[in-house]
């Protein structure tokens, strides 16, 4: 019960908050609610499509297709397609952590899908290009060959460490 | 554009579904119903208060911590900056672009570039409520320290 209503009465915490800058600063005020519209269009315009499509995986897709493509023992290749799926990606990071549940759940390996989810994060072709033009290309290509063993590295330990507090947590 | 041909992808495959199996195609609309109905109030905070921060944070402070003074600590303070701001790279890369142009550190904006992509703050309640505390925590100060080491190998490399 209790939990059900923190998050209204966080929201209308943020909604009193923001009246009170209104009238204290209108410029201020205006700019919050001028700033959350704008993110909460662009959430709008890609959470729902995506959502249903995750519908369509969880209904559509057999779990044995996941497993031996993205889960324990898929190894090498795995890795590889984690990385594939994860250069699909649409969005920003927090809309891939519902596909990452819908792939842990059809049996995908919890280093598979880090390794999807820090892509989706930080491996976009069009960000990729945007970054050459403003950062140039010695910056762009030293960080992208930078960022990729260090993904593999950080679901690696990412995997130990979970996989660690799973077993103690057993025991 | 991307966002209308995810909504075109995605009504299609519903109507092929729906062609399909119509038991199943409202199993995958529960599927969809479930995460959006878990995600929305926690989304719309999430929203919110970024507006807050963006509109109290100008980009003064933002550009002077990644200022000409090298040294690990604006190293740091970029890496925290780029954790806890949720800007689109399309408006972070510009101007993180002219703060380099302008003689900021190399290993400063590696760090703010990485860290924004990588490590969200702001979206850690929700990564959470999917994906679990641990998961959330270390995948977070996982890639915010390595984070750190590339922006260090970039400086390095280039002055």
């Amino acid at each position: 019960m209790k939990k059900n209503l923190l998050f209204p009465a966080l929201l209308f915490t943020l909604f009193l908050i923001n009246i009170l800058v209104y009238f204290s600063d209108s410029g201020k005020g205006f700019s919050i609610v001028l700033f959350s519209k704008n993110y909460l269009l662009e959430i709008l315009s890609i959470l729902p499509p995506i959502l249903i499509l995750i519908g369509l995986f969880e209904v559509w897709v057999p779990k044995r297709v996941i497993e031996k493509a993205m889960g324990q023992s898929s190894g090498i290749k795995g890795i590889l397609v984690s990385f594939l799926v994860g250069t699909a990606a649409m969005g920003p990071l927090y809309v891939a952590f519902p596909i990452g549940v819908s792939l842990l759940k059809k049996g995908a390996s919890l280093l598979n899908t880090s390794i999807f989810l820090c892509v989706w994060a930080s491996i976009k072709i069009p960000m990729i290009l945007f970054e050459i033009k403003f950062l140039g290309l010695d910056f762009a290509v030293i960080r992208l060959t930078l960022t990729i063993p260090s993904i593999i590295v950080i679901s690696l330990l990412l995997n130990m460490i979970l996989k660690k507090s799973i077993c103690n947590e057993k025991t | 554009m991307f966002s209308l041909t995810l909504w075109i992808l995605a009504a299609f495959l519903l109507i092929i579904s729906w062609g399909k199996n119509k038991d199943n195609t409202i199993n995958s609309l529960k599927v969809f119903l479930k995460f959006f109905r878990s995600m929305a109030l926690l989304i719309l905070i999430t929203i919110w208060s970024i507006g807050f921060l963006l509109a109290f944070l100008p980009s003064e402070i933002l550009s002077k911590t990644m200022g000409q003074e090298a040294g690990f600590n604006s190293v740091i303070l970029a890496a925290l900056f780029g954790s806890i701001v949720l800007i689109q790279a399309f408006i972070a890369f510009p101007l993180a672009g002219s703060l380099l142009r302008q003689g900021a550190n190399v290993s400063a904006i590696a760090a703010f570039v990485t860290t924004l992509v990588m490590v969200g703050v702001a979206t850690i309640p929700l990564e959470i409520k999917l994906l679990g505390k641990k998961f959330a925590f270390w995948r977070n100060a996982l890639s915010f320290i390595f984070a750190l080491i590339i922006a260090s190998i970039m400086g390095a490399f280039l002055r």
